[in-house]
């Protein structure tokens, strides 16, 4: 019994810090902008495809096609901001979900359309197998994810705090006229966050296809996840983010594990609606 | 150096201020003095360039900066000092001064302007690690106003660098005030502290519900009636 609660809490550790890599770009665009990116699990979901595609037709390892996903997604994430989501930036509140939603289906029917609806998976890549310790199955696939969720959430905790370009992010975060005021370009700054989010969550794309299902409507289960650790670690705080995606991971395997498999999601949305209820600024909010 | 000529400028449709023109020549501390209201924060953040005026044009060193963003606005050497400070609060009294140099290219520059920013105001050095929001409001209206000094401005503006300050720092803000004018910085200042401010002054314009209906020398103002009665409580 005991070894079988290790395995919970190492599994739910290791699904736990993927719901963090997922989370931080969320939490990055949502603290600078103030908007919600709906098309956020789109985004993750071109990651697991870009990865899939370059595997599949050119024999990538997912291993080597991060770095593409990176940049590739970093284009295209600024590319959204400045003719898409710029637009409405002024607009009302309204027009801002709206368009980020209408995003979000516009990309998952394109999968649709172009790769049909079905599940796939890569078949065994460069990270495969299990490590064995005490007595605990560690797929190898995610404990890689895993670094790849912790490295992210260090370099960007050393990126905002120490670089002038971090600094100028979390000065339009915290208010954007004085930041405007100091000499900072706070629509480059801008298209630069929604960049740097969607090239995050493209890395979690290519980690997640080595060991997950790929198909186009990946992106809705990953983006409510990603929501709910958002508000549970405080809207832009990216350490909230790391620390509330490992909460949600051991919530979600331990509540598995005590009550039922079936009712895992709805526990983490239970643990979500309790916090916002008691602490509505989240863990680490303020 | 600066001139506002005919500018109206307003929120949504509605006006709120009308038709003003006003300069201010190198060197000069000038205020612009008003009740709550009367359009003071308004006309300040259209100079710099956080709104846009509806019509008329503004000139910096014979340029026109209407049409500017903020950012090129600083770059030129116009720094704003916020009504309310508008502190980055959850950060360091040094990253704060950092963000201020955010437009200076040379790290030899951000040096000399910290450290003429450090010696006037000490205690700025003395606690630059600590986080601005647990400073106090006279602290926090000095760093404000240190913040604003990082980009080297050749005009400085402040809007109600007094407010909500008790008489002692008042008085302390308004001596740092001519500390950087006599350091060669010009001052537009706008405040509801009349006295001291029309002390202080070169020049001043009046402002009221959006039009500017008196102007004059500092102490020639501190003399009028109307001023004596609608600001001074005499
Ligand atoms: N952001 C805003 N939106 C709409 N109206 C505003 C805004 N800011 C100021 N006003 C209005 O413009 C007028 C001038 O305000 P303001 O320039 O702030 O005056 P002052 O700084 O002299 O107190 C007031 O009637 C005020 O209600
Ligand atoms: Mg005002």
């Amino acid at each position: 019994m005991p070894d079988q609660l290790l395995q919970q809490l190492a599994d739910g550790l290791l699904i736990g810090l993927m719901y963090s890599l997922v989370a931080i770009g969320l939490t990055l665009i949502w603290g600078v902008m103030n908007i919600v990116n709906f098309a956020h699990g789109e985004f993750l979901m071109l990651g697991m495809f870009t990865s899939f595609w370059l595997f599949t037709l050119f024999g990538i390892d997912p291993i080597f096609s991060i770095p593409i996903c990176f940049v590739g997604m970093f284009v295209m994430g600024t590319l959204i901001y400045r003719f898409i989501v710029s637009k409405v930036m002024k607009g009302p509140v309204l027009a801002q979900l709206v368009v980020t939603f209408g995003v979000s289906i516009f990309i998952s029917n394109l999968a649709v359309y172009f790769w049909t609806p079905d599940f796939r998976l890569l078949p065994a890549t460069m990270l495969q197998g299990t490590w064995q310790i005490g007595g605990v199955d560690l797929s190898i696939p995610k404990v890689a994810a895993s670094f790849g969720s912790v490295i992210a959430s260090v370099s960007m905790f050393f990126f905002l705090k120490r670089t002038k370009t971090g600094k100028a992010i979390l000065a339009t975060e915290m208010d954007r006229e004085a930041a405007l005021l100091m000499g900072i370009n706070t629509e480059r700054i801008n298209s630069l966050s929604f960049g740097i989010g969607a090239a995050l969550v493209g890395v979690a794309g290519a980690f997640l296809s080595t060991y997950y299902y790929i198909y186009p409507q990946v992106g809705g289960l990953f983006g409510t996840i990603a929501f709910c650790v958002v508000a549970l670690g405080g809207f832009g705080s990216i350490e909230g983010a790391f620390i509330a995606g490992i909460l949600v991971g051991l919530a979600q395997t331990l509540g598995g594990f005590y009550f039922d498999p079936s009712y895992k999601y709805a526990i983490v949305f239970m643990i979500y609606l309790i916090t916002i209820w008691i602490r509505p600024q989240g863990l680490l909010g303020w | 150096m600066l001139s506002l000529n005919n500018i109206s400028v307003g929120y949504k449709g509605l006006l709120a201020v009308q038709d003003i023109s006003f300069r201010i020549d190198e060197g000069e501390i000038v205020s612009l003095i008003g009740s709550n209201g009367a359009g003071k924060s308004t006309i300040v953040k259209t100079i710099a360039g956080l709104i846009h005026p509806w019509q008329g044009e503004i000139l910096f060193k014979n340029a026109p900066v209407h049409q500017a963003q903020p950012y090129d606005i600083v770059k030129m050497g116009i720094s704003m000092v916020p009504e309310g400070r508008k502190l980055f609060g959850r950060l360091s009294v040094l990253d704060n001064l950092m963000l201020g140099a955010y437009a200076v290219q040379s790290r030899a520059d951000v040096e000399k302007h910290l450290q003429s920013v450090f010696n006037l105001f000490p205690i700025l050095k003395e606690r630059q690690g600590q986080r601005s929001d647990t400073f106090s409001g006279g602290e926090q209206q000095e760093l404000a106003i240190a913040r604003g000094l990082m980009s080297n401005p050749s005009l400085l503006i402040l809007d109600e660098p007094s407010l909500g300050l008790g008489p002692k720092l008042v008085s302390d803000i308004f001596r740092i005030v001519r500390e950087i004018n006599a350091r060669g910085v010009t001052v537009l200042l706008v405040e509801q502290n009349v006295y001291e401010a029309l002390e202080i002054s070169a020049r001043a314009y009046v402002l009221q519900t959006g039009r500017i209906v008196m102007e004059g020398q500092g102490r020639e103002l501190l003399k009028s009636d109307h001023v004596r009665e609608a600001y001074l409580g005499m």
